[in-house]
This record gives structure tokens, sequence and C-alpha cells, in this order.
């Protein structure tokens, strides 16, 4: 056998084990549990079908689901963190209450040293009226520059402070 | 979550939660890669030998092939849930050592001194014997929490398997270590098996005094020191590893025994004062031990002085090995890129180089790059078990888990420490890869049982069922 073919052979042998071990890491990358973070750039239109359904079944519907037909045209559609360190993460309205807080199954979670661990929470009321609460938080929640102390109606594009994250709802 | 996120720039994500997919089919794939590796290397070693691709390539390629698509087949019905990888790195792993094992037995210098010639076959049998284990374990052992039940049992079997090799006329006493028995015609490793047996106990036992053993302390210089009658239970461990390590004078089954309490000791209490106190332990004991036991101080010095331990060996003392520094020359002849399948000469190491000794094989013939990777297969494999782990829902499985895999962690840094000079040398074997029926069959069992927690683990909770009536009973609620 040729030193060539010899040589080939070894590094070929290198290679595919490696490949093997790439592979196996990228299995595991695509197989960590927990929320999935989905990057919408130009893809924006053909992922949010998809984005629909696989949101739809895991959600606790905490609401019954007459929120989401007698919403009006000017109802919002997604929440957006606008600043803060989860900048440009939006999260679907479909009717499901959404948590913020640190906690590890909150909706949101905050890596925000001025949120609490259960900060706040948003849901649509029964005309489908979305709702800012604050959950007792140690250093509130703003709607705009007032501190919340009920339950407040949010309005569009109005935005909700908590600590360093700032987060607004829009079509 | 905001390491995907923290970028400056503007883009947007979306936040959903996901259900786990069952990814039998990537499992598949990757098995098929692992065969198809195997059988390349197996390809490379003939023509590297024998200028021609080896005439049995179709055999062993079936043969591992169908035993892992059995295996494979077996998970899918069995355990459709369970993780992706352990089934194929255990399959890779295997067939490496089958691949290393008939290389040697190519090797006329080891033909004619006995040490190989058919070991190939039989080790391909052995793989056979551990994946019918392996789907057995599955098939039988449909919930892991079964295990529990026989916490004290598993502890007297895993006493007795750990015993057996110093019973008169039952125990071998080969090269020094006592940890073999022989039955019939068969010599049997008992202390492979006890791993197992002893995860059970220790999860088990951990799971009803973790409490006990975590909350009852005193907090003394940032570290919290268990109470004096807390600190039973390890220094029984303790002994026992010690008594071990006198009567069969073998560093490595004492020394995976003790660190596989200690591990689940700590994940159980979740107090870092038990590994420092574990490390002491074991250091004293080790240390002591090694004071007055000749068979113990004659490895530590092979370690610290390979080339005088080869010059004595040379020279025709009696007791010396040569092969530790045949061993570290196999490693440096590799390099980083080794020799080639069948172009190094290990066969040199002559005596367990096929068992013992085989990864010296390795790193002269596929070099530093290859053993990376190899240890990198071994790393995902303990990697996938404290994945199981940390996803398991009950303690029991949480420990059972986090003990199995620690226990082949320990194994694997135990012996591959060992052959390269780390640390002294011990009578284990390489899981999967070296030849030897008890390690291949233990490490299958030890490879279902952790799939059946994963099963068990990444399963999808049952949908809470919807209740029709939440609406009426939401509206009639007292004023």
């Amino acid at each position: 056998m040729s030193e060539l073919t010899l040589t080939v052979m070894r590094l070929g042998f290198l290679a595919v084990l490696w490949l093997f071990v790439i592979v196996a890491v990228q299995v595991i990358r695509s197989d960590l549990f927990g929320t999935r973070v989905t990057q919408r750039g130009a893809r924006r239109e053909a992922a949010r079908p998809q984005q629909a359904q696989r949101q739809a079944p895991p959600q606790q519907r905490q609401q019954p689901a007459t929120g989401g037909g007698r919403r009006g045209r000017n109802a919002p559609t997604k929440l957006v963190v606008s600043e803060g360190t989860l900048t440009g993460t939006t999260v679907a309205l479909q009717g499901q209450t959404i948590s913020l807080g640190r906690a590890h199954d909150s909706t949101i979670v905050l890596d925000d040293d001025y949120a609490s661990s259960r900060h706040a929470r948003i849901y649509p009321d029964r005309d489908g009226q979305w709702i800012v609460e604050d959950l007792g938080s140690t250093n509130g929640t703003y709607l705009d520059r007032t501190r919340l102390t009920t339950p407040t109606p949010i309005p569009l594009g109005a935005p909700i402070r908590i600590g360093k994250t700032v987060i607004e709802l829009r079509k | 979550m905001s390491s995907t996120t923290n970028s400056p720039t503007h883009h947007t994500s979306t936040i959903g939660s996901i259900g786990t997919p069952s990814r039998r089919n990537t499992e598949l794939a990757l098995l098929v890669f692992a065969v198809l590796i195997t059988v390349f290397a197996y390809a490379n070693v003939g023509l590297a030998i024998n200028e021609e691709v080896p005439s049995g390539l179709l055999s062993y390629g079936l043969g591992l092939g169908l035993l892992a698509g059995a295996a494979h087949l077996v998970v899918r019905k069995f355990a459709p849930y369970a993780d992706p990888l352990l089934l194929p790195l255990a399959t890779l792993l295997n067939g490496l050592g089958l691949v290393a094992i008939w290389r040697l037995d190519q090797s006329k210098l080891l033909q004619s001194i006995q040490q190989a010639g058919n070991a190939a076959p039989r080790q391909l049998m052995y793989t056979a014997m551990g994946i019918a284990f392996f789907v057995v374990v599955l098939i039988f052992l449909k919930d892991h929490r079964v295990l529990q039940r026989y916490t004290y049992i598993s502890m007297v079997g895993a006493l007795v398997l750990l015993l057996l090799p110093l019973v008169p006329g039952l125990g071998r006493n080969i090269y020094g270590a006592k940890i073999w028995i022989q039955v019939g015609s068969f010599s049997i490793q008992p202390g492979e098996f006890a791993k197992i047996a002893l995860a059970v106990f220790f999860a088990g036992y951990l799971m009803v005094k973790r409490d006990a053993l975590a909350l009852a302390s005193r907090r003394f210089i940032g570290l919290y020191l268990p109470r004096g009658r807390d600190l039973g239970p390890i220094l029984v461990v303790w002994f026992i590893s010690i008594l071990i390590l006198v009567f069969e004078t073998d560093l490595g089954t004492s020394l995976l025994f003790f660190g596989m309490f200690v591990i689940m000791l700590y994940v159980a209490t979740e107090r870092t004062s038990w590994i420092v106190f574990g490390m002491l332990m074991s250091a004293v004991g080790a240390v002591g031990v090694a004071s007055f036991e000749p068979h113990v101080q004659q490895r530590v010095q092979a370690w610290l002085d390979p080339m005088k331990e080869y010059t004595l060996s040379r020279q025709g003392q009696a007791g010396h090995s040569e092969q530790a520094m045949q061993a570290l020359w196999a490693f440096g002849s590799g390099g980083t890129l080794g020799t080639g399948w069948g172009q190094g000469h290990s066969e040199l190491i002559r005596f367990a180089a096929n068992s013992d000794f085989i990864l010296a094989t390795f790193g002269e013939e596929i070099g530093l790059a290859g053993l990376m990777a190899l240890l990198l297969l071994y790393g995902l494999i303990v990697e996938r078990g404290v994945r199981t782990a940390l996803a398991a829902r009950d303690p029991f499985g949480k420990l059972l888990a986090i003990g199995l895999s620690g226990a082949f962690a320990l194994q694997v840094f135990v012996v591959a420490g060992g052959v390269m000079g780390l640390i002294p040398l011990t009578g284990m074997t390489m899981p999967f890869l070296a030849y030897g029926g008890s390690s291949v069959i233990a490490n299958w069992a030890l490879i279902g049982i952790l799939i059946r927690i994963s099963d068990t683990a990444r399963r999808p909770a049952p949908a809470p069922a919807s209740n029709p009536d939440a609406e009426m009973t939401q509206v009639v609620r007292p004023s």
C-alpha cells in the first residue's frame, strides 16, 4: 500500500472521528431543554405561522379562550422588550398570561438585579384588554412614569419599566 | 437565554416553550455514522498490515451493525424518549476497541507469546453478550425506581462481589492485583458489576438520609462541619475501601468505590465540606497503606520513576514491569497525528497490550488528536449521564444517574491517568475499549440503566386534562 494512501487514510480517520464528536455536540446543542429562542430577521413572515403553532399547545391557558375573538383592530399582537439585556425579544400574545421575573419558570426570565423573582404579570381581561399587575415586587413596576399600585390596562406602545428592562406592547 | 440576545444589534427573537421530541432518528443516523467509522478503521488496519481489505470486513461490520441495530430497535420500542447520544457513543467506543484488539491480533510478536490471536472474535462475542444484557435491562427494568426496593440487597451484593476475589480457591492473583475470580475457564472481574450495585445502594441510602447529612451541621471557616455521628457512613465506606486496597492491592477499585460515594454524597447534600473530607481521607488512606504494603509501594515507585523500573525489569529483577515506560514511549512515538492504524509498534508492550494498555495503542496509532477525540467521547457519555440526572424528576433517579456516570468518569480517569503516568497504574480497564468480558457486559448494563432513567426523565409529562366545568366553577364563586 502506498505511503500516500495510508497518510490520506490516517488523516481521514482523524477527520471523521472529530466530525463524529462535532456532530454529537451539535445534537446536544439542539437538545437543550426549556425555552426556545427563534431568531427572526428576514424570515419574519415565514416564521410566524410555525411560531404560533409551536407556542399554542404547551402554554398554560390560564384565561379562557374568549379573549382572542373579541379583540378590536387596535389589539396588540406581541410584547417586545425594547431596553435591557433582553432587547429585541418578542413574545406573541395569544391570550396567555405572561409572567416576568427572575424565577426560571417565568415566561420572560429577567436577568436584572433590580427585578424580583416574581415581579409582574401581564394578562388579558375578559374583553381582551391587556392588563399589567405588579406582584408585590421590591423595586416596583412603572407604566410610563407612574409606579403601579393596582392592575392597570396597558395602552399600545406605552413603556413598562422593570429595573433596567423596558417592555411594550405592539401590534 | 440572555447570551443569545445580548448583542447590541436589534434583532428580534421569539420565546416559546418546546416539548421534547423523541430524537430516535437522530440516534439511528449517529449509529450508522459510528458503525461506518469503525468499518473505515478496520479496513485501514487491514490495508496497512496485510496490504488488502481484510476478509472479515463484511462480517465484523455487519456484526457490529446488527448488534447496534438491535439495540436501537429495542430502545425505539421500550425507551422511546431516551437520550439520543448514549447508544451511538458507546457503540463507537466499543467498535474502535474491537478494531484495536483485532489489530493487535495481527501482530506476529503477540501471537508468538500467546498474548493474542483470537481476541477480537471473543471480544465481538462479549459485545453481543453486553448488548444482550443492555436489551434485558431495557425490557425488564420498566422503571428505574424499582431498583430502590433493592437498596440493601444491592449493598450485600456489592460487598460479596468485592470480596469474592479474596475467597481462597476462587480468587486469582493476576500480576499483583487480586481483582479476578476464576469460574471454570472464565475469569471474571466482579468489581465491574459491583460498581452498578454500589450506585444503586448509595442512591437508595442517600435519598433517605440526605436531609440529616445536609442540615445538621455547624459552620466553621466557611465550611459546614457535619456532626460526629453523621460521619459514620463515610467512615464505614472509607474503611471498606482501605480494606480493598490492603487485601486486593488494587488502587483503582478502591478509588472508584470511595470516589463514587463522595460524589454522590456531595450531590445529595450540596455540601462542599464532604469533598474536602473525602479528599483528605483518601489521601491519608492511600499514603497510610502505601507505607506498609509492598505491592502498592512498588506501583508508586514505578509511577515516580518509570525509567528506573524499566531498567530493573530489563536486568531481570522479578516483580518489576517495563510496561509503564513502554506505554509512555508509545504515546511519544505517536506524536500529534499518530503513526496511522496498524503502523505503530504497541505490540512491544506484550502482556496486557490489548487490555490494560490498549490506550497506548490508540495513543501511538491515532496520536494526540485521536486520543483527545476518544476522551471527548467518554466525556460526552458522562455529560449525557449528568444531564440525565439534572432532568430526572425523582431524587433516586438523579442520584443513580450521577453515581453511574461518576463511576464511569472515575474509571476512565483512573485508567487513562495510570497509562499516561499521571497517577500510579492500577488493574482496571478502559470501559468499552479494552479486551475483557466483564468490563464490556457491565458497562453495557450501565448504559442501559442510564438510558432507562433518561427515558423517564425526558418523557413529556401528560397534559393536564382540560376541565369543561372550569369556566362554570369560576363563575359561581362566593362574592
